[in-house]
């Protein structure tokens, strides 16, 4: 009999979630087909050299190179940021185009704009998109507020989800005030006055609310849509996705869209024990959050995009005491259960790189912006794939000669026993096609281990 | 021991500041004094921030506490504080983005470091940036930006400043995540600073400050 998932080691539940990435399924839960034997081979071919570099017990058959972009491909393909948040078509039309242009190992997918029409009917606050608050050929922009009060931590403590339901999102969402007035779900019990519970969904304020969700759940149901019919697709062409879905550092959550920069940091100082609070109490909810992704779309790679722990944003001390025990404990949380943390270190992390390299050999994959690559790869890097670090300036103003160079010193020093991955460091709008073309040409052909 | 406001202040502890204030305020201290004597701390928050003892949310705090201070004493105020201003500065965030957390910070000490800053936002048109050059006669430009997208738009801005005549009476400084020498070659920006100390050191290297 084969073993069950709770009996297994994190070590055969990560060979589990591997083995499921290697063997998609199309929306019906059937294998996928595959548009020829030849692009299930190069499938196979580009999970393995992935899974191999993050594992570090062998070396992968080349180097794997992965692109993550923002919104480049609307700008390569001719279409403008706010097309692609407004018409699947093109949303997958640039997409498609900047996969099949420059073949990296994995598909970003199109999951990136978001619907346009659903932020609308739900007077989406936290961001400004193309056309709300932005030009129609920007990209979306965070409005970062204090969308949790300083006071309000107990109430987030308390019950996460009630906070998030009557008071967070009211405030992200104009379209949603009627939440504020709803009760709690767990006072929902027997016969005996139930009904009271259900008097708030007879008023006009959250009537309207619920029509709003409505609406923007169809709009969202139809982007969906679109954007895992073009996962589908490009599955069959041979690629895989790059991430299974996203979680984050809780320090990041309370920092990104709750309390704010400002607010965070504030807090470190006039109510430390509360924020501690408060990120324990998130942390397995965070856990949750990453395993069910992968679990349900049966691909290990969960995505962390890491913000407000980077070089400067805090004092060392502050990051040992604040931001790196609830965040390793959702790393662990994730490794537990088979599943491969992805966090991005955006900006500058070389202050942090020792004490990063306290997590399980051969079990997360870091992208990396600009921090030392050597150093991180002594420390980390010893421990962990590393992925990133080819700059955004070099892509948008290089020559193909200097991003050759930039990769072959990154292949032979950073990649030189296994362990790493082309990428680009920081999400980007802007490069020069010929520069992605040759970060992936030269990596195919240089970055065979022979 | 008598704990005084300068290092309470330098030393990010919020409550005993703002006793000492108050104590200061109801002994009928003139509130200049105690405004300068605040100031003196933000600059100490300044030095130990530029020499790594401080990071930004110390920055972010302390400027938190200064706010809270001058709510404290401005009523009391009778005369306007004497500006010794080293210069003024023009800055925002170019058009088309409006991440403006580092422009904040750089801001900040650019100010406790005593220049004015007359900071114009996020999204700032280029011909924004122009008028505010002309009305202000300020010698120093900075550019914020995150996005790539940024690095056309400070070029642009600088472009414009130099169609408009301005470029040889402004110095232009650069700053934002992704921000490099190659970028400020790209933009034709004077210097680019990686943190806001940096930004400092140009401000007071271009106009003649030590």
């Amino acid at each position: 009999m084969e073993k069950q998932w709770v009996d297994m080691s994190p070590e055969e539940k990560q060979e589990e979630m591997f083995n499921q990435w290697l063997s998609p399924r199309d929306p019906e839960g059937n294998d996928l087909k595959f548009q020829s034997p030849g692009t299930q081979k190069d499938y196979i071919e580009r999970v393995t050299i992935i899974k191999d570099a993050i594992q570090m017990k062998k070396l992968p058959a080349r180097v794997p190179v992965i692109i993550s972009p923002s919104f480049f491909p609307c700008y390569y393909a001719g279409i403008t940021p706010q097309e692609a948040m407004y018409d699947y078509d093109k949303l997958n039309m640039a997409f498609r185009k900047f996969l099949l242009d420059f073949q990296p190992d994995t598909n970003i997918g199109s999951i990136g704009p978001g619907p346009g029409r659903a932020f609308e009917i739900l007077d989406y606050k936290l961001y400004s998109w193309p056309g709300h608050g932005v030009s129609p050929d920007s990209p979306y922009q965070c409005n970062e507020g204090e969308y949790m009060m300083a006071d309000e931590y107990d109430a987030l403590i308390e019950d996460p989800s009630n906070f998030f339901i009557t008071t967070y999102l009211p405030r992200v969402f104009g379209a949603l005030e009627g939440l504020k007035m709803l009760p709690a779900a767990t006072g929902i019990l027997e016969i005996f006055g139930v009904a009271t519970n259900f008097i708030p969904f007879g008023l006009p304020p959250v009537q309207a609310t619920f029509k709003a969700l409505m609406e923007a759940g169809s709009e969202a149901l139809k982007w969906i849509g679109a954007v895992s019919a073009l996962g589908n697709e490009t599955m069959a062409l041979g690629f895989p996705g790059t991430f299974g879905g996203f979680t984050k550092a809780p320090f990041d959550v309370l920092g990104d869209t709750l309390r704010g920069t400002r607010g965070i940091m504030l807090d470190m100082y006039r109510q430390p024990d509360k924020l501690l609070e408060a990120m324990d109490r998130l942390t397995p909810i965070m856990i949750k959050m990453g395993v069910n992704a992968a679990r349900m779309n049966r691909h290990p790679l969960i995505f962390m995009p890491l913000h407000k722990g980077a070089d400067g944003f805090m004092s060392d001390e502050q990051f040992k005491k604040f931001y790196w025990p609830t965040f390793r404990e959702v790393m662990i949380g994730l490794i537990n259960e088979g599943v491969i943390p992805f966090p991005a270190a955006e900006g500058y992390w070389n202050s942090r790189l020792e004490v990063l390299r306290d997590i399980p050999g051969g079990k997360t994959l870091w992208m990396i912006d600009q921090s030392d690559m050597l150093k991180a790869k002594e420390t980390l890097g010893t421990v962990a794939c590393l992925a990133g670090n080819v700059p955004s300036d070099l892509l948008k103003l290089g020559t193909p000669e200097q991003v050759k160079d930039y990769i072959k010193n990154l292949i032979d020093t950073v990649g030189k026993d296994g362990g790493y991955i082309v990428c680009n460091g920081a999400f980007f709008d802007e490069a020069k096609p010929e520069n992605l073309r040759v970060m992936v040409d030269f990596t195919r052909e240089y970055g065979i281990y022979k | 021991m008598n704990k005084d406001l300068v290092s309470m202040i330098a030393d990010l502890n919020e409550q005993e500041a703002l006793k000492i204030v108050k104590d200061r305020l109801n002994a009928g201290e003139d509130p200049l004094r105690i405004m300068e004597d605040a100031r003196k701390g933000l600059e100490i928050v300044g030095e130990r921030f530029a020499s790594n003892e401080y990071f930004i949310p110390d920055l972010v705090y302390s400027g938190e506490i200064m706010k809270l201070i001058t709510e404290l004493v401005k009523p009391k105020l009778t005369r306007e504080e004497e500006t010794r201003k080293s210069g003024k500065i023009v800055f925002g965030t170019v058009k088309g983005d409006i991440h403006d957390i580092g422009k904040n910070i750089v801001a900040f000490m650019l100010d406790v470091n005593g220049f004015e800053v007359i900071d114009l936002g996020v999204d700032v048109p280029e011909q924004k940036f122009v008028e505010k050059i002309k009305e202000s006669g300020a010698s120093i430009v900075g550019l914020s930006g995150f996005l790539t997208l940024a690095f056309d738009s400070m070029k642009q801005t600088i472009k414009a400043i130099e169609d408009a005549g301005l470029r040889d009476r402004v110095k232009v400084m650069i700053g934002g995540g992704q921000i490099s020498e190659e970028i400020r070659k790209y933009t034709g920006a004077d210097a680019y600073g990686r943190d806001a100390m940096a930004g400092v050191t140009l401000a007071k290297k271009w106009t003649g400050i030590n």
